[in-house]
């Protein structure tokens, strides 16, 4: 029985790469490495990675600024409308984003913002789900630990920075990690919100090196290889750790 | 002191909140509104009440993407609730290699589906494809995959003189590929959360029933299978929410003009960008959103409640 199981594991587990080894083994036919030169030269993939770099890393450290402070402020504090406040952060998650695409494209347009770093970023530092989990530990943390802390002086802020988000750091890379995915990922929004080449990222420049090329297989394996691999490198450091929050993150919604 | 004290709670909220008004509920109450005007390339001439959701009833290729889109939510559900299922219970218990397995089926999940878009139109391509080649070597006919139009039901049978036309000729071949690849990519996901929910049941039961003298399907079916159906029911959810909401697949793998062969694979949320994004009909675009909206709530409050009676929490 055993044996069985293993040998449908490694079956579903040569189903599920296969298509890895298919895009790498493609992508080094005729010339090798030097598709991968090739596609990367053939548009400007530098670019799109940079600006990808560059907004995932603003995307992701304004959620971590947002959403520490507003768990802070729903897991320790009391005010008025606290409950509601909260149901009305949460009930946005469950508006799928291409419900409000069309309405947030005329918002950015008459922002002046249509085709400008701050369409891709602003809009995105902040995600409510992280501001969820968040909050979930921060209520964990002894309320003793505050009391103590503000006998010694210590302000509110202080002590966020100093005690709550030291005490965070499995939830705070959690966060960090499905914020850095999801960005990097995220493919629907720029499509949309930008033009100009300059201004794309990978995943835009990915579909549009697709249409162009839509004959030359290798050089698309090549890039599609070298688009995909610093999230693959992510998820194998990181993956005993982003497995567990995916499924925690799926047992507690 | 006591002013600027109750006012801290705002301040620590204020940025994430900003963000949320202008950028969540703005738009998305500015669709409701935008969904009862005349908005277009030429501005704004006006509201017109319900107008375009008299049109909605009466537009053919949104009936036609519908359709495409109960095609295709019907066709991934019962995989990508069954297969991840299946694994979980293989990998269950102290399997040796079980992280190995684990790491291997999420690899899709974390990989963007623009990148896996690309990479299964070549495996699909008719003409140089691997899939094709592996088909040939087994000694089967070739198929044109993402550029067959024909429904799978009609294909299928065919042969036997039977030939179903319309919604009941199923879901067109390319839009069948499609399937394939949004089943591929969500497996991982849904056996992690399938995994999560299985260590939730107690090992004693397990215990008990195999004393008992249970066999291995007694006990999946006695135990398993209820103890898991909270999870179950929230994969089930989760999956219909997602899948009737797929954009990057279609848009990359059937593209521009786009929606594949005959249309066949314009799903809901593409032919909304279509609307949107290539002729700027915001308006019309407004109310299908508006429409999905309420068809996406509509399903979840359906399959929570239906859930309640059936779904077993201990």
């Amino acid at each position: 029985m055993r044996v069985l199981r293993h040998v449908l594991l490694s079956l579903g587990a040569v189903i599920m790469t296969l298509p890895f080894i298919w895009m790498v083994t493609t992508a080094l036919e005729n010339g090798g490495l030097s598709n991968f030169a090739d596609a990367w030269n053939r548009v400007p993939f530098g670019v799109f990675f940079l600006n990808t770099i560059f907004i995932t890393g603003l995307t992701v450290i304004g959620v971590v600024i947002t959403s520490s402070l507003a768990a802070y402020a729903f897991a320790t504090m009391e005010f008025p409308g606290r409950g509601a406040l909260f149901m009305l952060f949460l009930s946005t998650m469950m508006v799928p984003q291409p419900v409000y695409l069309a309405p947030s494209y005329v918002l950015l347009a008459k922002l002046g913002w249509v085709d400008t770093y701050a369409a891709l970023t602003v809009p995105w530092v902040v995600n409510v789900f992280s501001i969820f989990l968040l909050r979930q530990h921060f209520k964990t943390i002894p309320r003793s630990l505050y009391e103590a802390a503000v006998l010694d002086g210590c302000s509110r802020l202080r002590y966020l920075l100093r005690v709550v988000l030291p005490l965070s750091r499995p939830v705070l890379a959690t966060v960090i990690l499905f914020n850095t995915i999801g960005s990097w990922n995220s493919f629907m929004w720029p499509l949309v919100m930008t033009h100009s080449e300059n201004l794309r990222v990978i995943q835009v420049g990915l579909s549009y090196f697709n249409q162009e090329m839509s004959s030359n297989y290798r050089l698309l394996m090549a890039a599609s290889t070298f688009c995909t691999l610093p999230l693959l490198i992510l998820f194998l450091i990181f993956q005993k750790q982003l497995v567990a929050s995916y499924s925690g993150s799926g047992i507690k919604d | 002191m006591k002013l600027a004290s109750r006012l801290s709670p705002l301040l620590y909220l204020l940025p994430a909140l900003a963000v949320i008004i202008l950028f969540r509920i703005i738009p998305i109450l500015g669709s409701f509104v935008a969904s009862l005007t005349d908005y277009d390339i030429g501005g704004l001439h006006g509201f017109i009440g319900l107008d375009h959701y008299r049109r909605m009833f009466s537009d053919p290729r949104l009936w036609l993407s519908l359709g495409n889109t109960v095609h295709y939510v019907l066709g991934v559900l019962p995989a990508e609730i069954l297969l991840p299922l299946g694994l979980a219970v293989l990998l269950k218990n102290e399997l040796k290699g079980r992280s190995f397995y684990r790491t291997i089926y999420f690899l899709p999940v974390v990989t963007s589906t623009v990148a896996v878009s690309v990479v299964w139109t070549w495996i699909f391509n008719p003409e140089m494809g691997p899939l094709n080649r592996i088909i040939a070597l087994m000694g089967g006919e070739p198929l044109a995959w993402l550029r067959e139009p024909r429904g799978i039901f009609e294909m299928l049978l065919s042969p036997l003189g039977i030939t179903p036309s319309g919604f009941l000729a199923g879901p067109s071949l390319a839009l069948v590929a499609i399937m394939i690849v949004g089943i591929w990519k969500s497996i991982g996901y849904n056996t992690v959360l399938f995994l999560a929910g299985l260590e939730n049941i107690p090992n004693d039961y397990y215990e008990a029933a195999r004393l008992d003298g249970a066999g291995r399907w007694s006990r999946f079916r006695n135990i398993t299978w209820p103890l898991l159906s909270p999870t179950t029911f929230y994969v089930l959810i989760m999956s219909t929410i997602t899948s009737f909401q797929t954009f990057s697949l279609v848009y990359v793998m059937t593209p521009p003009p786009g929606g594949g062969p005959l249309g066949t694979t314009n799903v809901i949320v593409f032919y909304l960008y279509q609307k949107a994004f290539d002729r700027f009909d915001i308006g019309y675009a407004s109310a299908i959103s508006v429409f999905l909206f309420v068809l996406l709530l509509a399903l979840t409050m359906l399959q929570r409640r239906f859930g309640e009676r059936k779904v077993h929490y201990s």
